[in-house]
């Protein structure tokens, strides 16, 4: 009889795990991607983190179809803490990828052979913000402070603005890791912290300040903007594999294709930043919707008016960012590249054919008279 | 049982008194000695109280419309979390069984095996995450096309074979040399020896190991998700609340407290597993 029981009860126990086991397997039956059974190529797009407006333009150009439009079958992609987005491109696994320029020019020295066919974003969205009372309103004021960074290739326009300043970056500051929230800023352990305008400096918006039991204000905070410094670099782009692009004439003619829809995706985030938000949500992020709404319209301050054309790599850009990356040290010395990158690291090839037959659609490229949006934060972001 | 109810409701007690206890009396800023932290930041932001916690989770996850309150939102993650946790035990236990089978069998297996076995589990995991991910993701077979929940499976299977194969080998070779010979001389061969004398020894050996290895398989999901950036499980959401850890501190701890459910359900199957399992139970052995 006992026995009987404890049988029972292991039955019991094997059957709840395999119900597990099966739970898991109907959960991907849902997630997994449609196939490309009606003539559509399959493009796979990896981005550089999870699904928020940062790549608005992307998850627009999907939702409405413009990829569609186009003959692609477009698959995104989001990364994990642990991703990189060129290695993924560089193996295979994705035909285009999203990511910072300074971050992929280290990968070409070391032998990647990646190309950035369209610059998206044209100025830094990076900021080093502080508290308005801290005295610290340019990169020279950082002497002595605790200075936040991410690292992993997200501080060199930093190192180059406190470098242009005089600063030593290994002995005239000292240096703290920052964490994805802005808990270290609020508390006082970091002095100047590392902020991307479309997400971090919005957190510290979105945060009851204990003193006034409101949300903190901009004038509560002073902002160091690299473009003013003039130490930006050039960030979000879409890269491409260069071997393909010279070898695969088919590859090449989808890079046009996957430019030109992905750019008419900003352009339509730009003309209805709400409705981006609001697609980009559905597309399973979590970030609250002020946050979200906010971001979408710091991204389109970031990309438009655009000087030479959506996606138009700018030479003059691209050379701040190279000597940038060349004559920067960081705090052990080291900079991101020794040599001038190959020519092929960036081409407007593609881009210039995908302007053209959006102008031709009557698309506007330019967005000159792009007008951002007043978005009101709440507490949360929500 | 009711003892046992008590003594459990008295544990969950006195984590809530020490919680706000600590919140009550501790500085908010925490303690510094010569700007060391010694005890940590007792504010709102840091840790926030109890039944904000509560009442963060019962309000939605987003104000979008049509959202989810938060605490279906991470029971869902849970259970997705749970489920890719329970695959991965399950290759990892039957992996793990498989090699300490190997091991004990054959002398030369144990000696060029172990040192692995053990080394593996010196590869970290943020390293072995994006390979495993990309591996996978060369894989196609036919109708079989890999999928990323697949990766985290594989890697919480990972943390969980190790235990197991340890475990298991000391269990299959513990039976008395005495209990061995007489088989022996019986003429039982290696297979009846294994089945009625090795594999019921090894049974409390096994148990703790097993239960160690669904820990393993529930941390190693958990970080894998974060690792490769899956979607639906804990991991993930833990990740992205961090974005509003300052604006909306009390969100987060949903899913932490996701996390430690899924690792009490999987505690729960294990002891589920060794009462049915309670007549091999000599003594169990930890």
């Amino acid at each position: 009889m006992k026995h009987t029981a404890r049988t029972t009860l292991g039955i019991g126990a094997m059957a709840t795990t395999a119900a597990l086991a099966l739970s898991a397997c109907a959960g991907e039956a849902e997630s997994a991607d449609v196939g490309s059974g009606d003539g559509l190529t399959p493009v796979t797009l990896q981005l550089q983190w999870v699904a928020q407006a940062q790549f608005a333009g992307y998850y627009a150009a999907l939702d409405q179809g413009y990829y569609e439009d186009e003959g692609l079958d477009v698959t995104i992609v989001e990364a994990g803490t642990d991703t990189v987005p060129i290695d993924v491109l560089a193996a295979g696994d994705a035909d285009y990828a999203i990511s910072w320029v300074p971050k992929v020019l280290g990968s070409i020295e070391q032998g990647t052979e990646v190309t950035n066919v369209a610059q998206v974003f044209e100025r830094s969205g990076t900021l080093q913000i502080a508290f308005a009372d801290s005295g610290i309103s340019g990169p020279e004021d950082l002497a002595g402070k605790n200075v936040g960074s991410w690292g992993y290739g997200n501080e060199w326009e930093l190192f180059a603005g406190m470098q242009e300043a005089g600063l030593d970056t290994s002995s005239d500051i000292s240096l703290v890791q920052q964490a994805f929230d802005m808990n270290g800023f609020l508390a006082g352990d970091i002095d100047a912290a590392q902020a991307m305008t479309y997400n971090e400096y919005a957190q510290v918006l979105e945060t009851v300040n204990p003193d006034t039991g409101e949300l903190y204000q901009p004038e509560d905070l002073t902002v160091i903007d690299w473009n003013d410094v003039g130490t930006a670099m050039l960030q979000d782009a879409i890269w491409a594999d260069t071997a393909r692009l010279a070898e695969d004439d088919a590859y090449a003619e989808t890079t046009v294709k996957f430019i030109k829809a992905s750019l008419q995706g900003w352009a339509y985030a730009r003309d209805d930043a709400e409705a981006a938000a609001g697609i980009v949500t559905a597309a399973g992020s979590t970030l609250g919707q002020s946050h979200q709404l906010w971001q979408t319209n710091e991204v389109n301050k970031l990309i438009w008016p655009s000087t030479s054309g959506v996606g138009t790599i700018n030479a003059d850009q691209w050379e701040q960012t190279v000597d940038i990356a060349m004559g920067t040290q960081n705090e052990t010395g080291a900079s991101i590249i020794t040599s001038e990158p190959p020519e092929t690291a960036y081409s407007n090839d593609y881009v210039e054919q995908a302007l053209a037959e959006l102008t031709e659609d009557g698309i506007d490229v330019l967005g000159e008279d792009f007008a951002p949006i007043d978005v009101t934060l709440l507490e949360g972001g929500e | 049982m009711r003892r046992q109810v008590l003594t459990g409701t008295a544990g969950v007690i006195s984590l809530v008194a020490l919680w706000e206890g600590y919140k009550l009396l501790a500085p908010d800023d925490g303690v510094v000695v010569a700007g060391m932290t010694v005890l940590p930041r007792a504010n709102d932001v840091a840790m926030p109280h109890l039944w904000d916690m509560a009442a963060r989770a019962a309000a939605p996850v987003t104000s979008a419309p049509g959202a989810d309150p938060l605490w279906l939102a991470v029971g869902q993650a849970a259970a997705f979390t749970l489920g890719v946790a329970a695959v991965g035990w399950v290759i990892g236990v039957t992996v793990g069984l498989l090699t300490a089978t190997l091991m004990q069998r054959f002398r030369t297996a144990e000696s060029a095996l172990l040192p692995w076995v053990v080394l593996s589990q010196t590869v970290p995991l943020i390293a072995l995450a994006p390979l495993v991910r990309r591996w996978g993701s060369q894989l196609e077979i036919g109708a079989f096309a890999w999928q990323d929940w697949m990766s985290v499976a594989v890697i919480a299977s990972y943390l969980a074979f190790f235990p197991v194969s340890v475990g298991a080998l000391r269990g299959l070779s513990s039976p008395d040399a005495v209990h061995v010979d007489l088989l022996r001389s019986y003429g039982v061969g290696w297979w009846r020896t294994y089945s009625t004398l090795r594999l019921p020894a090894a049974v409390p050996h096994l148990l703790p190991a097993v239960r160690l290895a669904a820990a393993n398989a529930v941390v190693g999901a958990v970080v894998a998700e974060v690792s490769i950036g899956l979607r639906g499980g804990i991991g993930r959401m833990i990740v992205e609340f961090g974005a509003s850890a300052s604006a909306d501190p009390a969100k987060q701890w949903s899913p932490i407290a996701g996390a430690v459910v899924v690792g009490l359900v999987a505690a729960g199957v294990c002891v589920l597993l060794s009462r049915a399992l309670d007549r091999y139970r000599v003594s169990e052995v930890s």
